[in-house]
């Protein structure tokens, strides 16, 4: 795989080359050249420890060529794609087939900011990608560079300073096709000072056969910008996706990333936040429901560089069946991020014998003032508080739905739109096997 | 209405009931005292179905049929009650919702229609009113972050909206001050009638006076050991229960 992804590279350098600019064409020359080095990532690494990808890599992938327009067999209509929409909230729509951008699914903007494809961009915006494109993730691992040197279009954000962004933005990155399929996504979101923007982004398979999407986000946002980010990881029982993101914070600016993940065979999350300005805030919620054989894996990283920074983790999960959950939180302050608060917390759920978790929590800290608290909890479900609600004349099926869901609901408490924090509780709700309409 | 013979129950292999033999009458009220370790908690979790004890022997018939193999819902379902000495704290699941739920449940399993959101909501009040509970109670998670006080009279709330046919109240008066103690046993007072019946369970004589039982009976090492009316109860709070322990050596 990693021979064929890489004379993928080469076949089409050119192509690449034509489509921007030269410096462009280096980074991703530089990146192929990594990739090639270091291999896809094994478990010897100490990053990829609990996680193999080795069934990753049994189905025989083809890779969408990024040059060539969406065929017929790809072809997707609105019908298709309604049900995972945030339909009640008027959005700005940026929809991607198999990588590519769909303009007829698709509503974006210009206007006082822009909202639409990186794909665009590279011509369009050449100074803009010349200076932040790569700029976060130049030393980042194989998968990383694996999608600097292929990955052609996705989400690009740029908003002016003090700017707000009027409605929320819905990226889709679809899949479709009879064939398994491995896919590279990028997204470049840029929010100057002031500025503030809402995301709400999901992959979705809609094939039959395996897919495997590999995603790259570089986020920057400037002093007193604010960004809202809703992952919604709820994908079909043949997909996998690896994604890292990277957010850039300067001073006084608030990150807030929500990460639910209910679907899909194997996810892998790399979430990590640079707080480089005094006061930077980052926020961070996840929650995992594993089932069948499903691996979650959520590997986040705060690098606290400047002073007064918080950063607030709170990742929750509930393990069934076979899957096998993964955590991993990083830390980092840094000798100058003095009066640092960072809290941390995971805590899972394992119903049953045959699910397992590996959970680490890493702190490191070179500042000699700081508030820094981490805890993680592995349990069962509490059998007094479900003794108290069978005595009440909750049968015991109920019962126990009813106190996944309470552990469950906390992760998205914080999310602002009624009616997406509905969804994504009847999106919980069904996973866990409870009728909302009854319950709550 | 409930009958227990000859009970015997233990615990990791330790018995802790040892023979008990009670009965509960409709409309009436029973006081069961006794010291700290004799067997009062395990009473009441054993009689409302905790799976955390083993019959050795013995029966419990509630409206006439044995119990002892029906989970706690079931029990609960028959109309069987048990205020809490402990309420659990459940976050994320609401007072409204958790009371909703379980009351729709016991409709359900009574084979009654489910009770729309306003009717459920005019009972709550009344109900709340009597207890003199403040009215963003029903949004707050369930005992989470609840003064002992308000924990206790959240239980009598569910009592009161769930309206069983024996309730049983464990060590419902601790870490109750005078003024809750007083408003818990309006609440109960005003709930007692000829169809229902009462079991307090109590380590103090202090709550029969506001709760006035018609019979008292003296937990002592896992068995009763005497049984009188409420005149027991203040010969207890006068003499302590050391003169029933000597008896019985």
């Amino acid at each position: 795989m990693k021979d064929r992804l890489s004379a993928f590279y080469w076949l089409n350098e050119n192509k690449f080359a034509q489509a921007s600019s030269e410096a462009i064409t280096n980074q991703r020359r530089i990146a192929i050249e990594k990739f090639e080095e270091e291999g896809f990532p094994i478990q010897k690494n100490e990053e990829w420890k609990y996680t193999s990808l080795k069934k990753l890599f049994i189905p025989d992938y083809s890779f969408p060529s990024p040059f060539a327009s969406i065929n017929q067999k790809e072809h997707i209509d609105f019908q298709d794609i309604e049900e995972f929409l945030v339909n009640d909230i008027d959005c700005y729509r940026v929809v991607f087939i198999n990588g590519r951008y769909s303009s007829w699914l698709s509503e974006t903007t210009h206007s006082n900011y822009d909202i639409c494809t990186l794909g665009s961009a590279w011509k369009k915006y050449p100074e803009v990608l010349e200076s932040h494109f790569n700029n976060l993730t130049k030393k980042d691992g194989p998968m990383v560079q694996l999608n600097t040197a292929l990955a052609w279009d996705g989400l690009y954000v740029n908003v002016p300073k003090n700017i707000m962004v009027d409605k929320p933005i819905q990226v889709l990155y679809f899949s479709t096709g009879r064939s398994p399929i491995f896919n590279q996504t990028r997204s470049l979101i840029l929010l100057d000072d002031g500025a503030s923007a809402e995301i709400i982004e999901r992959h979705h398979s809609l094939s039959q056969t395996e897919t495997w999407t590999n995603a790259v986000d570089e986020v920057k946002i400037g002093c007193n910008a604010k960004i809202h980010w809703v992952k919604l990881q709820h994908d079909s029982e043949k997909s996998a996706l690896t994604q890292h993101s990277k957010i850039n914070q300067e001073k006084d600016s608030k990150a807030i990333v929500h990460t639910i993940s209910t679907g899909g065979k194997f996810l892998r999350n790399n979430l990590d936040f640079l707080l480089r300005g005094s006061g930077a805030e980052a926020r961070m919620f996840g929650l995992s429901l594993g089932s069948d054989k499903q691996l979650i894996d959520h590997h986040t990283r705060v690098d606290h560089l400047a002073p007064n920074c918080i950063s607030h983790e709170a990742y929750k999960g509930i393990f069934d069946d076979n899957s096998h959950g993964v955590f991993n939180g990083k830390i980092f302050v840094h000798l100058d991020a003095q009066k640092t608060q960072a809290y941390q917390q995971n805590n899972n759920l394992v119903l049953s014998e045959k699910a397992t978790i590996d959970t680490k929590p890493q702190l490191e800290i070179f500042a000699d003032d700081v508030k820094c608290s981490h805890g993680c909890t592995i349990g069962q479900l509490d059998e007094d508080a479900l003794f108290y609600l069978r005595a009440r004349g909750i049968p015991i099926k109920e019962a126990k739905a009813l106190l996944m869901l309470a552990f469950a609901n906390d992760a998205i408490a914080d999310i602002q739109h009624p009616s997406l924090r509905a969804k994504l509780s009847e999106l919980i709700g069904l996973n866990l096997g409870v009728d909302m309409s009854s319950a709550f | 209405m409930l009958e227990i013979i000859d009970l015997h129950a233990s615990i990791d292999n330790k018995v802790i009931l040892n023979g008990i033999n009670l009965k509960v009458n409709l409309g009436e009220v029973h006081a069961i005292m006794g010291p700290n370790g004799s067997g009062k908690s395990t009473l009441s979790n054993v009689i409302a179905g905790h799976d955390g004890y083993d019959i050795i022997s013995g029966d419990i018939r509630f409206a006439g049929e044995s119990v002892l193999d029906l989970p706690p819902e079931k029990r609960a379902h028959l109309g069987l009650f048990l205020s809490f000495q402990y309420p659990v704290e459940i976050p994320g699941v609401t007072v409204s919702n958790f009371i909703r739920t379980a009351l729709n449940e016991i409709r359900s399993a009574k084979g009654q229609e489910p009770l729309g959101a306003p009717e459920m909501l005019k009972s709550m009040r009344e109900k709340m009113k009597i207890l003199e509970m403040d009215k963003g109670f029903l949004s707050r998670s369930l005992n989470d972050g609840f003064s002992g006080g308000e924990k206790k009279r959240n239980e009598i709330f569910q009592m009161a909206m769930l309206e069983p046919k024996m309730s049983i109240l464990d060590e419902t008066d601790s870490g109750l001050d005078i003024d809750a103690l007083r408003i818990v046993a309006n609440g109960v007072n005003s709930l007692r009638s000829k169809d229902n019946t009462f079991i307090v369970i109590t380590h103090y004589q202090r709550l029969l006076d506001y709760i006035v039982p018609d019979f008292v009976h003296v937990l002592f090492n896992g068995k009763i050991v005497k049984s009188g009316d409420k005149e027991l109860a203040i010969e207890l709070e006068n003499r302590g229960y050391d003169w029933i322990k000597k008896e019985q050596q």
